[in-house]
Order: C-alpha cells, then sequence, then structure tokens
C-alpha cells in the first residue's frame, strides 16, 4: 500500500512537472501551428499526415515532411523510426500516414531557424499505396480530334500549293 | 511543350503526356490560324514592335495555361493563366494545388517557362533567325531588353541562351550531387536539381514541392541557391566580360556597387526588426533566415525558407520594409530580375549626388558626373530622366496593387508587400495569393507581374493603341 501511494506521488509529481508540455498532446494541424507557433513552440504536439517527397537519411537521423492537407512540415526522426515507412506521396502514389508525437520548435536552434517538429514516437495510422493510373478517354478523343484537324490542314494546304 | 512530353514518356505518365500533346495542337493550330490572318513581309516598326511584344506575352499564358489546367491541379483556368503568367515573368506566385503529388512532366513545365520567359519569348524566337531583321530589335527591346551585348541582336540572343544553358549543366550537377548528399534518391535530385537551378537562376521562384527551400532542409542548399540567385541577377552584359576574362569590371561596375550596397543596407533594416522583437532564438539564426529571404527578395527570386504566413507572425513591420524595398529595387538590368533595377538606383543616386555639388560648388564651377557600366558614361540628363520616369511607373504600379489589395480587406503592409512581390517578378508570398483570393485581384497581379516583366514601354504602347482605336484615329 505504501509502495502503491509512493509510486501515485511520483507520476502525480512527473504530470505536474511536465503539464505545459503535456497541455498540447492533443492533435493540432499544420495551419493552427503555424497560426499559433509561439504558443506551441517546444510544446508536445501530436501531428498526422501524409508522408510526401523523399525521405532525407542523414546520419542516425531523418527528415520526413508530412503533408496533412494544408501545409507540409519537417519532421526530424531516428533514422530507425523512418524505416517504418513504405510509401511517400508523389503522382504515382499515395503516402503512408503518420501520427507523430514530437516536439514543435518554432524556429529550431538546431536546425538553422526552420519550423520543425522533432519526433519522439510515431506510429504509421494508414499504409499507403501506388496510384494506377487509368488513360483519360475524354483526353485522348480531344488530342485525336484536333490531331485530325491538323492534318486536313495540312491537306488542304498541299492542295492549295498544287 | 516537347520536352515535358519527353519526360512523361521517360516516366510513364500516361495523361500528362496527352496533356501537352493537346496543349502542342491548340498552339499550331492558332499559329496557323495567325499565319493566315497576320502574316505580313513588312518590315515592323516601332508601335508593332511593342504591341507583338505585348501580346505574345498573353498569348503565351493562354497557351501555356492549357496543360496545367488540364492536369486537375488548379481549380480554375485563370487560376493557371496566374501561375503561368507568374512562370513567364520570373515571379513565382502560384495557386497550385496538391503539388506534392504533381507528375514530373507538369512540373518541369511550370519550371520550362520560368527558363523560358526569364531569357524573353521574343528572344527565344529571335534566336532561331539565321540573320537579323530590323524589327528584330525593336522586339528585342520591347521584352524590357534595351542593352546590346555583340553588334547583331540575334547574336545577342545566343549568348543569353548559351550562358543560361552553360549555367544550367553546371547549376543541375552540383544542386544534383548536393541533393544525393542530402539523402535524396538520384533521380528525384537531379530533376529538382533541374528545376530549382532553373528557378534560380531565372530569379523565378518556383519549387518542385509545397515547402519550397524549406524541403530540403538544408543549409548547403540554400548556400548554392543564394549564389545561383545572385547570378542569375546581374547583368548577361557583365556576365560576357567575365567569361572574356575581365574580371575587374564587376568591382567597378556602378550596378554590382549598387547591389552590394543596396543588400547591406535592406538587411540592415531586417536585421533590426527582427532582432528588436526577438523573432529567432540566435543572431546566426536570424542572419540565416533573414538573409535568404532578403536576397531572394533583392534578387527577385521569391524562394522562401519559412511558410508565407510567418512574415506576418515572426515579422514585425519594419522587418517586412525592409524585405519590400529589397523587393522594390531588384536586380540588375539585361538580366532575368524585375523591378526598378540597379543601374537606374544608380544613377538617380549619381544625379543627386551632381545636384548636391552644384549647390556646394561656385556657381562658375562645372560639375560633371560620370558613372561605370561596362565603359564611362557621362551622366546625361536623359539618361536620369529616363531612369526617373521608369522608376515612378514602377512605384504607381507598387501603389495601385496595394490600394486593390486594400480594397479587399487586406491591411496596408501586407497588400504592399503582395503588390510590390507580383509587380517586381519576385513571388515571395504573405500568405495573400491563394486560390480564395477575388478574381479581380488575381486579375490584378497578372497583370501587374506582365507589365512589371515588361517594363512599361510596349504596355503603355498596347494601351495607347487601344485608346487610338477607341477614338478612331
Amino acid at each position: 500500500m505504501k509502495n502503491n501511494f509512493k509510486l501515485i506521488l511520483i507520476i502525480s509529481l512527473f504530470v505536474l512537472a511536465n503539464y505545459p508540455q503535456a497541455c498540447f498532446s492533443q492533435g493540432v494541424n499544420s495551419s493552427e501551428l503555424i497560426k499559433n507557433s509561439k504558443q506551441y513552440d517546444g510544446k508536445i504536439v501530436v501531428y498526422f499526415g501524409e508522408v510526401i517527397g523523399d525521405v532525407m537519411l542523414r546520419g542516425k537521423f531523418a527528415w520526413v515532411n508530412i503533408n496533412d492537407g494544408d501545409n507540409t512540415i519537417g519532421v526530424w526522426m531516428p533514422a530507425l523510426q523512418a524505416r517504418l515507412i513504405n510509401f511517400s506521396g508523389s503522382y504515382k502514389s499515395r503516402g503512408d500516414n503518420l501520427e507523430v508525437v514530437g516536439i514543435f520548435n518554432r524556429a529550431c536552434v538546431e536546425h538553422g531557424g526552420d519550423l520543425d517538429i522533432h519526433a519522439q514516437t510515431l506510429r504509421k495510422v494508414s499504409g499507403g499505396r501506388i496510384v494506377n493510373q487509368r488513360l483519360d478517354i475524354d483526353k485522348k478523343n480531344l488530342s485525336i480530334i484536333l490531331l485530325g484537324i491538323l492534318f486536313l490542314i495540312w491537306i488542304l494546304t498541299l492542295f492549295k500549293k498544287k | 511543350m516537347a520536352i515535358p512530353i519527353l519526360t512523361a514518356l521517360c516516366f510513364h505518365e500516361i495523361n500528362p503526356a496527352l496533356d501537352f500533346i493537346i496543349g502542342i495542337e491548340i498552339s499550331v493550330l492558332l499559329g496557323l490560324l495567325l499565319i493566315k490572318i497576320c502574316h505580313t513581309d513588312k518590315d515592323l516598326n516601332w508601335m508593332q514592335g511593342m504591341i507583338v511584344v505585348s501580346i505574345s506575352w498573353i498569348v503565351a499564358m493562354i497557351l501555356g495555361a492549357i496543360p496545367l489546367y488540364l492536369s486537375g491541379h488548379w481549380k480554375s483556368f485563370l487560376d493557371a493563366c496566374f501561375d503561368t503568367m507568374s512562370g513567364f515573368a520570373t515571379t513565382g506566385l502560384s495557386l497550385v494545388q496538391n503539388l506534392d503529388h504533381m507528375s514530373y512532366a507538369h512540373n518541369l513545365w511550370r519550371h520550362l517557362i520560368m527558363f523560358l520567359g526569364g531569357q524573353g519569348i521574343v528572344v527565344i524566337a529571335l534566336s532561331f533567325f539565321v540573320r537579323g531583321f530590323s524589327g528584330a530589335f525593336k522586339m528585342y527591346v520591347g521584352e524590357a531588353r534595351d542593352e546590346k551585348i555583340m553588334p547583331n541582336v540575334i547574336h545577342t540572343s545566343r549568348f543569353i541562351w548559351l550562358v543560361s544553358i552553360v549555367y544550367l549543366i553546371l547549376g543541375t550537377l552540383v544542386l544534383g550531387i548536393t541533393g544525393i548528399f542530402n539523402g535524396m534518391k538520384p533521380v528525384n535530385s537531379f530533376f529538382h536539381g533541374a528545376c530549382i537551378f532553373m528557378a534560380a537562376f531565372d530569379t523565378g521562384g518556383f519549387s518542385p514541392q509545397s515547402q519550397n527551400i524549406l524541403y530540403y532542409h538544408s543549409l548547403i542548399y540554400e548556400v548554392i541557391t543564394i549564389v545561383i540567385m545572385i547570378l542569375g541577377a546581374i547583368n548577361f552584359k557583365l556576365h560576357y566580360h567575365l567569361w572574356m576574362g575581365n574580371r575587374k569590371e564587376i568591382f567597378k561596375n556602378i550596378e554590382t556597387s549598387t547591389l552590394f550596397i543596396t543588400i547591406i543596407a535592406s538587411f540592415s533594416i531586417v536585421a533590426i526588426g527582427l532582432a528588436q522583437i526577438n523573432s529567432y532564438p540566435s543572431a546566426l539564426v536570424l542572419f540565416r533566415k533573414g538573409f535568404y529571404q532578403l536576397i531572394s527578395g533583392h534578387t527577385g527570386t521569391g524562394f522562401q525558407t519559412i511558410y508565407p504566413q510567418q512574415f506576418i507572425i515572426d515579422w514585425n513591420p519594419l522587418a517586412l520594409t525592409g524585405v519590400i524595398l529589397a523587393m522594390a529595387l531588384g536586380g540588375a538590368v539585361c538580366s532575368t530580375t524585375g523591378a526598378i533595377k540597379m543601374l537606374r538606383i544608380g544613377i538617380i543616386l549619381k544625379a543627386f549626388k551632381e545636384d548636391l555639388k552644384r549647390i556646394i560648388m561656385p556657381e562658375k564651377a562645372i560639375v560633371i558626373e560620370k558613372f561605370h557600366h561596362i565603359k564611362e558614361v557621362f551622366l546625361e540628363d536623359r539618361l536620369v530622366r529616363s531612369a526617373l520616369i521608369i522608376t515612378l511607373a514602377y512605384i504607381i504600379l507598387y501603389g495601385l496593387g496595394a490600394l486593390i489589395g486594400m480594397f479587399y480587406g487586406n491591411p496596408f503592409l501586407e497588400s504592399l508587400f503582395e503588390s510590390t512581390s507580383a509587380a517586381a517578378n519576385v513571388g515571395l508570398s504573405c500568405g495573400i495569393t491563394n486560390t480564395a483570393m477575388p478574381a479581380a485581384l488575381k486579375i490584378t497581379y497578372i497583370i501587374q507581374m506582365w507589365a512589371g516583366r515588361l517594363e512599361f514601354m510596349s504596355v503603355f504602347t498596347i494601351l495607347g493603341f487601344l485608346y487610338a482605336s477607341i477614338k478612331g484615329k
């Protein structure tokens, strides 16, 4: 009983000591983070979005850019965590959707003043996929019609010259 | 449009290839129609030369927007036209949607139109002529290029292309290799390298990803782009002299010395502004962020390493004013930058100095002022008048755009920032430029980008022509 009380006390003190950091540990979108960057600076945030572009490995760490539909924010994470990522968003693919819990920096001293998030934990919410391209029939038809008109003009010009 | 088609085929992008095929077909059809209606063997007079140039830019905007609009990344054809004019005029303001999922072909086209527009659409056409014709120079001047590097305007156009292509190859290699070291995939790295080079050297400001230069999270990338932006902001005539081994010219030239002074002056304003509100945690960070946005604005590029909203949230009015001032001044004449330009600023400052001397010195003293621009030039009243007229026209254009911005409910400083950015062909944005802004404001910025790129003469001529047509003269 005495040990349990001590454990509860330690946990309570830990939570209280970290209260300012923990208070933003709910999902925040990029617009909110950029708009209220001073308020969120140095706090732990939960950010959710699609991985886009290259996963850029830098030694034991990596830069992963995550887009939540409004903006893209750079997330600095250990390279081991970045290995979770299978798909990144591009023309031909939808990137993995990740939930990042990390420290938000309005102007990161470590990274030249960039607005970024230093990831602490990472969770893949849903996997990405290859986007299969289907031939757009309307575009195909339009290009054939225009080609036909051009061919007709060319034939008419030839006849006119003769 | 053949280059994006080849790119689309290389990357197996079927629908983007079709977008460009449709674009080419419509362009050829319109071209044939115009040849049928407007063909003449007569040479162009000054007015016709100017009108041809200004209309060419509008036609190029509409035709260039077709493949972009077909891609589905723009909400309306007006938005696609906005981006095409922004590209051709090397501005960099953009209304694109979901850029991070755009095809290689469309992305390349966005940057290619900057490369083409930077050299000048008419310069491209002139480069293909075997020999000159008298109308060529009129069209060359109409595109805000009044300096001949070589005796023949066609040789001058070809030299501009030679410089640009040599730098393109070198710049792509350097940025590509840097990209690989930064952890990018080799194909992406060189593709981004080519795109970023085109946008930096032609002082455009588009980038393949929505985060702009922030995407790369790399100091080396920022340093390289600063060097390319400055190379793009100096006179092609100066490039010629540097290539010929005349390196002293860079120190003697009035444009480079004025550029150096204005960079220091405007950066001082930005740095004081940012320091006042402790915007950045250290002096080094303040320098990195402040200097990059400033050089980007001064050279008329528009690359950003901060989010547009941060200009308003993290920068105070003084720092914003420093950037607005830098954007308004621009780079060198006969370069790919827009705005008032360094030669004119240098001439105006020299004229002030001459007038001050006249006041201070005895009445009988003869005051002669000279400046060095490739050769020693006497400061004549006609040069000062011309510099002042263009400067005044730019100031009016910046002000008018700001007024229209305020009419739509935006604050003064933000409206002036965005208006100056559009008219000076810069591309930095503090957030006003977005798809939700009113169509009239989009059209205002299109006109500003067009008039700013052509430096008014062609635009004044077409306005005068339209007025005369209405009056029936």
